[in-house]
């Protein structure tokens, strides 16, 4: 699905957090928003999952204006800074969670339901952790059962919120492939939110580099890099 | 080795939040001694005083016409009472936690009210709001309604002295928990009912449980306001609290007492209850506190 954005601004209160921005983004691309905290990252990736609503300017889903869609009817797989696992279900419950409160005409099957969280936990390649709680995974597993939750519910796109922010560095070098895996396998156009530009860089097919509310640059990689357009990117991308 | 050096050597490996043996059983020592006279002596001669004169005496003085309404009354009371503030408690805490508004503080500040305004001053408010010689109390009674001196005004005023206890709990804990959860339920295409019912509820249950153990104790032991507004018919408005004050003022201890022991039991009962689901749900409650 492609997104674009159409001049989309977000003040709160009397702050602005995000200054009128545009951006298209195509199907199946996996993209990364960077900039320091307070750039509007995490705000314009919440916008595009339905949890904030923009104070000017639209959203389109693949051309069709989305902008008034419910968080519900976005179907976004998101996965938060801190993960937000319930805590008080098991793993299998956490990740069967979508598909259970789904309408009762479109809820599947218990064995389907069993059926899709097992291949689900293949996939994260924790096939054995069904049972536990989230208090007792490591980081790195909390991170790919709520990576697993967001896909379970079939999403249209997949949305995370500095996915890698809390791990340390060699865990992250491993589930940086493993996301990479994941969306080259399901082909979800994906946005993930980050402040580590090398994580960026090595990650993303097209990278934004946001500042203050505003998009400072919009490319591939090695374009970022070779050819900084302004004076911030230069500095943030050295730094 | 004398006893001075190991007395050093202790000394010296002591932790540092440890304290030196001589302070710790002092304060050890002050609070025994605070529990012990202001907790257990107290529950000890109320059960003591009731049974002076054997069981047979003390279960007699309760199975009498007005002592079973009374306790019929405070059951009636507590029973409406507490449902009404965990639902008003639930609804307080989810809005001040989940939403962000101007006058956030003023509103924590309004729910405290009940815990610094006397009981009496409340039973005056209502007496004044809702007694016959006021509009809406006037009319009300005329058409068959009274507020005040009848059961309607007891679980008004139960209400309000007991309203902080149940959001008080959640309030804290909801900040603590953040949105996350609910946003991720959300996100999942859960609706706000579900996800309601089925991630805000269970990660609050224990504070909610909490709330309304302390709630209910509270209600069933409500005197002032009650006292001021229930106008203390016998056998028609007299809770187990107000019997209990009538029944020592007419020097009937042993009844007194015994109606005294009993609301101690109940209050105790709800302690009981509570440590009793703790002791049961010990691994799930150590699972979710880790976190």
């Amino acid at each position: 699905m492609h997104i674009d954005i159409d001049e989309i601004a977000k003040t709160f209160g009397g702050t602005t957090a995000l200054l009128p921005v545009s951006l298209n983004i195509p199907s199946g691309a996996l993209v990364a928003l960077l900039g320091p905290s307070g750039s509007g990252k995490t705000t314009l990736l919440r916008i595009l999952g339905g949890l904030e609503f923009p104070t000017s300017g639209r959203v389109l889903f693949n051309g069709q204006d989305a902008t008034g869609m419910t968080v519900q009817e976005r179907r976004a797989g998101f996965v938060f800074q801190s993960y937000a696992l319930f805590r008080h279900m098991t793993v299998f419950d956490n990740i069967a969670y979508g598909l259970r409160a789904r309408p009762r005409n479109q809820r599947p099957p218990k064995a389907e339901i069993n059926r899709r969280v097992t291949k689900l936990l293949e996939l994260i390649q924790l096939p054995d952790i069904a049972k536990r709680y989230p208090t007792q995974l490591s980081g790195g597993q909390r991170q790919r059962v709520a990576l697993a939750r967001a896909l379970a519910i079939e999403p249209r796109m997949l949305l995370l919120d500095e996915p890698f922010g809390a791990l340390d560095a060699k865990v992250r070098k491993e589930l940086r492939q493993g996301l990479r895996d994941i969306h080259d396998e399901t082909g979800l156009t994906t946005v993930f939110v980050t402040h580590d530009q090398d994580e960026a860089m090595e990650l993303a097919d097209l990278v934004v580099v946001m500042s203050m509310g505003r998009i400072e640059q919009i490319g591939r990689p090695h374009d970022i890099r070779d050819k900084p357009a302004t004076e911030f990117v230069r500095e943030f991308i050295t730094t | 080795m004398s006893d001075a050096t190991l007395h050093t050597r202790r000394h010296a490996f002591r932790a540092a939040t440890e304290e030196a043996p001589l302070l710790r059983i002092t304060l050890i020592g002050i609070a025994v001694a605070g529990l012990a006279i202001l907790v257990f002596a107290p529950l000890a001669v109320v059960f003591a005083e009731a049974l002076r004169e054997g069981w047979l005496a003390a279960v007699e003085s309760l199975g009498n016409q007005d002592a079973r309404s009374a306790i019929w009354l405070t059951l009636l009371i507590t029973a409406i009472a507490v449902p009404a503030n965990a639902a008003f408690g639930i609804a307080a805490a989810w809005f001040i936690t989940k939403f962000d508004f101007r006058g956030k503080a003023f509103l924590i500040t309004l729910i405290d009210l009940p815990f610094s305004v006397s009981p009496v001053v409340a039973g005056l408010c209502i007496v004044l709001l809702f007694g016959a010689n006021s509009a809406i109390g006037g009319w009300l009674v005329a058409n068959g309604w009274p507020i005040v001196f009848a059961i309607p005004g007891i679980v008004l005023a139960t209400i309000f002295v007991t309203f902080p206890f149940v959001a008080r709990e959640l309030i804290p804990v909801m900040i603590e928990q953040g949105r996350a959860e609910e946003e991720a339920a959300l996100t999942l295409g859960a609706s706000g009912w579900r996800t309601f019912w089925t991630v805000t509820l269970p990660n609050i249950r224990w504070a909610l449980l909490y709330g309304t153990l302390l709630c209910t104790a509270r209600a069933m032991g409500e005197f002032g306001a009650v006292a001021v507004v229930s106008g203390k018919i016998r056998g028609q408005t007299a809770t187990m609290p107000i019997t209990i004050e009538m029944l020592y003022n007419e020097y009937l201890s042993v009844a007194a007492f015994s109606m005294a022991a009993l609301l101690t039991a109940l209050a105790l009962v709800t302690l009981l209850l509570k440590t009793l689901l703790e002791l049961r749900h010990a691994d799930q409650l150590a699972a979710i506190r880790r976190h």
